[in-house]
């Protein structure tokens, strides 16, 4: 890709998946292009509207059981997402977006409903208490170096089939339930991560800026964003602690 | 609407009497020991009587207040309103939870009136017990949802509490959509078009989830879900009443947020029987809530204490900031569990719009604010201690924005000359 050229991010439903805080991973991708050059843009892809198939890059977000069902019936009549990413486009989804882009998902009202079958998972209500809270994890080394930092809450237990790589491993918290947090096959990734998970991840959001641009991004110096992500990692590890006390007696 | 005439202690069944006596009793002993009193003074007269909160009610005329923003405004104004006819008890300090509710009626038994702030979400607990005559619905948006759930969980529990609430009168938010679906269902609503700056949680139908149309004023849904007709409104300060009369609110109180509270406040207090010049009158005295709009001054800084703590509250603080544009703005952002852990929604909050102002970001979670405003292009200092953030200020005002605890912290820590 040419640096004249507009790199367009599609967020998609922002009116029913935009619960969690989850369109600022627009606003980092945008800011990234931007600061080193490249001309970006973020189109709101509402509900009721056609979803093109020619952007380089589509956002799922958090969003509620309705919201979901809601979001697959026009994901479904308007699969514009489906075809970018059978070419390639780049699709982050992120918890509840995560399960829609599954086989199928089991919502807490004990029905099941089919997903976008973009991702080789599926999705059932965890039996536990609900997960919520700071989520650290160690990514897939095929994918990145650093660790992963988000904060969680939701229902859902998420297993992957054998299409689907997990995206990193549980260090603190619970992610899919099984250890593992998100999947990903190809440009496809998931995970149950907010915060937003690339305003807290800047390596994730460079990896898949490159995947959309076609090459590897030089890392930008944003003392600020070690600054969190060392303060988060801290505030884990101090759970941590606390947690093996009350074990303890 | 009669006013009930005030009960004395001794009228209240002899268990509720005597839990609230020990209560009270806990309470100075409590402020003996430096506390605050209230809660645990509620709390011992819950325990020895659990029924106590319906029969501290019983006899009185109640009004719930309730939403996720302007909640201890509305409550203020509110009592204010109604203490033109008659004593009013209540829990102005923000204890919104039962045990705060009680330690408010048991300082003040014999007050006929009783105007309580409620926790929205122990709403259907509280409305079952006392069966008010009034509930007045503010608003609802996305607030803490790592702590009390998503907003939308919220509508559907006060839907089904006061769909069973046959005596009450339910005075609403119409502007916004998920009051209105909250208030919707209710025998008896008054509709007040209060506005909002936050759209955010509206997009979406609360009835069928399909997408809203309109603003806030003409908004619909293709399920037939749509704003009902206003019988009060409140535009740019002037409040018109059902029999069309306009009225300058001329608050003490800055910005459109406490017009729209200031408008509620009074078409529950005129239906309770309040003459609405004087209850207007009494609003008007309220210069501070808890300490909000308060200023405050340390080192020759002139400091506007401002409380905003989710999205749509920094949708009505952004446009008051605006109104100060020479002013420096400090942003004090914790985490703590009355916060809620999560700070995903500081990317909810158009931060763009301070560019070019000098702010800064302070709190036990500043980093989180910092990160937000590096990618919002907003130049700004990151100083993690709130009085070196003022101290790093030349003297002159500041414009101090806190989320909750920040909020209390320095309340109390300005206030005592920190």
């Amino acid at each position: 890709m040419v640096r004249d050229s507009v790199v367009r991010i599609g967020l998609v439903l922002p009116d029913v998946l935009g619960t969690y805080g989850d369109s600022g991973n627009a606003t980092v991708l945008r800011k990234r292009l931007e600061w080193r050059g490249y001309r970006a843009e973020v189109v709101d892809l509402a509900v009721g509207e056609p979803v093109p198939s020619s952007l380089d890059f589509y956002l799922l977000g958090g969003g509620e059981d309705r919201a979901q069902t809601l979001a697959v019936s026009h994901l479904t009549a308007n699969p514009g997402m489906q075809a970018a990413a059978g070419r390639g486009a780049v699709v982050l989804a992120i918890c509840a977006g995560l399960q829609i882009l599954g086989h199928d998902f089991t919502g807490t009202d004990g029905v099941t409903y089919s997903g976008l079958g973009l991702l080789d998972v599926r999705t059932t209500p965890g039996t536990g208490a609900r997960a919520v809270g700071e989520l650290l994890t160690t990514p897939d080394p095929a994918l990145l170096a650093t660790s992963m930092t988000g904060f969680e809450n939701h229902q859902g237990h998420t297993q992957l089939g054998p299409n689907a790589r997990p995206l990193s491993k549980v260090v603190y918290g619970t992610g899919n339930g099984d250890g593992a947090d998100g999947a990903y096959a190809g440009h496809v990734v998931g995970t149950y991560m907010h915060g937003p998970v690339l305003a807290r991840n800047p390596e994730f959001a460079d990896l898949l800026l490159g995947w959309a641009i076609g090459a590897p991004l030089a890392p930008l110096e944003i003392p600020v964003i070690e600054q969190l992500r060392e303060e988060r990692r801290r505030a884990v590890q101090a759970m941590a602690n606390r947690r093996k006390r009350l074990l303890k007696f | 609407m009669d006013v009930p005439s005030g009960h004395l202690d001794g009228e209240l069944p002899t268990r509720t009497a005597a839990a609230v006596a020990a209560g009270n009793l806990a309470a100075r002993l409590s402020k003996v020991a430096g506390g605050a009193g209230g809660i645990i003074g509620g709390r011992v007269t819950l325990a020895l009587d659990p029924n106590a909160l319906a029969r501290l009610c019983k006899d009185r005329t109640v009004a719930l207040v309730t939403g996720t923003n302007g909640k201890t405004t509305t409550t203020m104004m509110l009592a204010k309103a109604m203490s033109v006819i008659a004593p009013v008890a209540t829990n102005h300090t923000g204890a919104n939870m039962p045990d705060g509710l009680v330690a408010a009626l048991s300082t003040d038994p014999t007050a006929p009136v009783g105007v309580l702030e409620i926790d929205e979400n122990y709403l259907p607990k509280i409305s079952d017990a006392v069966q008010p005559a009034v509930i007045v619905l503010l608003n609802l948006s996305r607030d803490q949802m790592d702590r009390v759930g998503e907003v939308r969980h919220t509508e559907r529990h006060l839907r089904t509490a006061i769909a069973r609430l046959h005596n009450t009168t339910v005075v609403a938010n119409c502007d916004d959509v998920l009051v209105t679906s909250a208030a919707y269902d209710a025998p008896r609503t008054i509709w007040v078009s209060a506005g909002g700056n936050w759209r955010g949680d509206s997009t979406s139908c609360p009835r069928c989830g399909m997408r809203v149309h309109g603003g806030a004023t003409d908004w619909y849904c293709d399920c037939g879900f749509a704003r009902p007709t206003p019988t009060w409104s409140v535009v740019d300060g002037k409040m018109t009443s059902p029999t069309g009369e306009s009225v300058e609110l001329r608050l003490r109180l800055p910005g459109s947020a406490n017009e729209a509270d200031a408008t509620l406040a009074l078409a529950a207090s005129t239906h309770l029987g309040v003459p609405l010049r004087p209850a207007l009158e009494r609003i008007r005295t309220i210069t501070g809530v808890g300490g909000r709009y308060t200023t405050l001054v340390r080192n020759e800084r002139v400091v506007r204490l401002l409380l905003a703590k989710n999205p749509a509250g920094w949708a009505e603080t952004l446009p008051l900031l605006a109104k100060s544009p020479d002013h420096p703005i400090i942003i004090a952002i914790n985490g703590r569990e009355a916060d809620g852990r999560d700070k995903s929604w500081l990317w909810d909050v158009p931060f763009e719009r301070l560019a070019g102002r000098t702010v800064i970001a302070t709190g036990e979670r500043s980093a989180d604010l910092a990160v937000r405003l590096t990618y919002a292009d907003v130049a700004h200092q990151h100083v993690p201690d709130p009085y070196q953030a003022i101290d790093s200020l030349p003297p002159g005002a500041i414009e101090l924005v806190a989320n909750y605890t920040a909020f209390r912290d320095l309340k109390s820590g300005l206030s005592n000359g920190s």
